[in-house]
């Protein structure tokens, strides 16, 4: 079996704006935290079988820190498109570039980490699936190998699904699906001499008029601070604060 | 613009928050289209679409029983290359989140999330959408023949006008081999009574200061004295003390009630992006240099554990 997981390499701390209202990815970098549950699930698949993880991120070269972090964990390879013309993606150019390095690959799942932090791709999985004409299923908190299928439960607003999944398949996964490993030194040491390839646009057969801002559909117009908040009221616990709490509710008819 | 508004609906009913997308795009659109995907009851949700603005609406029977996002993702592809839409809107949900992705890729469309509005300025549709921990709000465009928006909950509010006699077609798909790969073999919906946290108008939510799985209870009648549903922190889920799908954060899910009630949240900024666009806040929390009082517009230094009980009562005598 043969197992993909997109991941990405986040800013770390407080994030900015860069002027033209792109985000400031200058600084540094980590591994988005819900990757890590999905590396942890492949390699969780790979301990009870026999199975390849390999490692799939867009981004520029700073990301191999990230995907150094993955193979650390115990994934077997990895793969970064770095090209400057991939930079400035939106979600329909990133699920492109995504798609076209998975598709050689052929792999039998695709793993992703169900939330960014950076705020970005927050529904990626979906149209990646939708280009590789794969299903897929999102929000999984606990997953089970079957004989060419997975079942996977879900949690939903309304509630709990159970989804049988015919591989090959893409699954994006919730940080309440496992605990991620920590990365051992040993692990690390082992990272850096683990196959890390660095492909093109151009590798993948993509034109460059096909990725990065020309090859997006969306773009950013312009941006101002959120409406402002009004002054607060201030009620310090006596007595009579549940009906406080109350009137104030009820001034406002929200009760 | 040519708009088609996708209804999500569950147990009978269609979702608010669709409903309150729907409202604005009428006002956008005057022959705004809306689809309804399920069995063959979703023949009685046409009528209150039409209420609340859709001129045409479609209905399809899902490929299963049970929602999935592929067979939306099909319906809605056939819609638009049938009557040529150049606008999908939909509400924030898991399925609805799926299911624009996938039609952005399906259409090659572009798509823009987490919006909070949207305005038709010359000629050109603008989104707004909160972006780094909502403290910039940033205006955003389209540049493809199809756009797809995907708007925060609670955005809108739902409001029923029209006469509720739209145009109805049922229309008849051939579901994709990928699409009918994934099926749903056990649902277990959630058995309490309350609206979803996607569509509540009120939200109670805990955080670590309710200090159990048992102090989530306050919550619970507290919601339901209010008439809402439960939300928590990721430290809270995280502890156990209450179901990951209830998450508001950055991790979580991110929701704009009309009112928020946050019991013995600090408000730590993954949990302040998920909720500081509901219209009221209100936070109870002993610890007066508790950061969610920054954005609250009701603070209320105290214990919750005093407080809460008191408020419940008092709300059960007046509904009384």
């Amino acid at each position: 079996m043969k197992i993909a997981v997109c991941v990405k390499h986040v800013p770390t701390g407080t994030l900015r704006m860069r002027p033209d209202g792109g985000l400031d990815r200058s600084g540094p970098g980590e591994l988005n935290a819900t990757d890590k549950n999905a590396i942890e699930e492949a390699l969780r698949l790979k301990q009870a079988g026999d199975a390849e993880v390999v490692l799939l991120a867009m981004g520029p070269a700073a990301a191999t820190e990230s995907l150094r972090t993955g193979l650390g964990m115990g994934a077997d390879r990895a793969i970064l498109v770095d090209d400057p013309a991939v930079a400035g993606s939106d979600l329909v150019a990133t699920s492109r570039v995504l798609a076209a390095a998975l598709g050689p690959e052929s792999p039998d799942l695709v793993f992703f980490g169900q939330q960014t932090s950076d705020g970005g791709g927050a529904v990626l999985w979906a149209a990646v699936a939708e280009r590789l004409r794969l299903p897929f299923v999102s929000q999984v908190t606990t997953l089970t190998a079957g004989d060419g299928t997975v079942t996977v439960v879900r949690e939903t607003e309304v509630g709990t699904d159970t989804v049988e999944v015919a591989l090959p398949a893409v699954v994006a996964v919730s940080d309440a699906i496992n605990e991620p490993r920590y990365t051992s030194l040993k692990g690390m040491m082992a990272a850096k001499k683990k196959p890390l390839a660095t492909l093109s646009a151009a590798e993948l057969g993509l034109a460059a008029d096909a990725v990065g801002a020309s090859g997006s559909h969306t773009v950013v117009l312009g941006s101002g601070p959120p409406p402002v908040r009004a002054g607060a009221v201030t009620i310090e616990e006596d007595a009579g604060t549940a009906q406080a709490v109350l009137d104030y509710l009820a001034k406002r008819d929200l009760v | 613009m040519k708009s088609v508004v996708f209804l999500e609906h569950h147990e009978g009913v269609l979702s608010p928050g669709a409903l309150g997308v729907l409202t604005r795009a009428a006002v956008l659109d005057a022959g705004v289209a809306a689809v309804i995907v399920g069995d063959d009851q979703v023949a009685g949700l046409v009528a209150e679409a039409g209420r609340h603005g859709a001129s045409t609406v479609y209905t399809a029977v899902d490929a299963f029983p049970s929602p999935l996002p592929g067979a939306r993702v099909d319906v809605l592809a056939h819609l638009v290359a049938e009557h040529g839409f150049d606008t999908v809107l939909f509400s924030n949900s898991v399925l609805a989140a799926d299911v624009a992705a996938g039609l952005a890729a399906r259409l090659d469309a572009g798509i823009n999330w987490d919006l909070v509005d949207l305005e038709e300025r010359s000629d050109e549709l603008v989104g707004r959408q909160p972006a780094l921990q909502d403290s910039v709000l940033v205006e955003v465009g389209w540049r493809s023949p199809q756009r797809i928006a995907l708007f925060r909950g609670g955005s809108f509010e739902a409001i029923a006008s029209g006469d509720g006699e739209p145009v109805t077609e049922a229309v008849v798909v051939e579901f994709a081999a990928h699409t009918t790969a994934a099926r749903v073999v056990e649902r277990t919906l959630r058995d309490d009574e309350g609206p979803s946290l996607a569509d509540a108008d009120v939200i109670v939510a805990g955080g670590l200061g309710l200090g159990s799985a048992e102090g989530f209870e306050l919550a619970e009648q507290l919601a339901n004295a209010l008439g809402g549903a439960v939300g928590a922190t990721r430290a809270a889920v995280y502890k156990g003390w209450y179901p990951p799908a209830a998450q508001i954060g950055q991790t979580g899910k991110t929701v704009a009630p009309k009112l928020y009630v946050a019991l013995g949240i600090s408000g730590a900024v993954q949990h302040k992006v998920g909720m500081q666009s509901s219209k009221t806040i209100v936070a109870i929390n002993k610890d007066p240099q508790a950061p969610i009082f920054e954005f609250s517009d009701l603070v209320v230094v105290g214990d919750v554990h005093a407080i809460v009980p008191e408020l419940i009562d008092l709300l059960r005598k007046r509904g009384g």
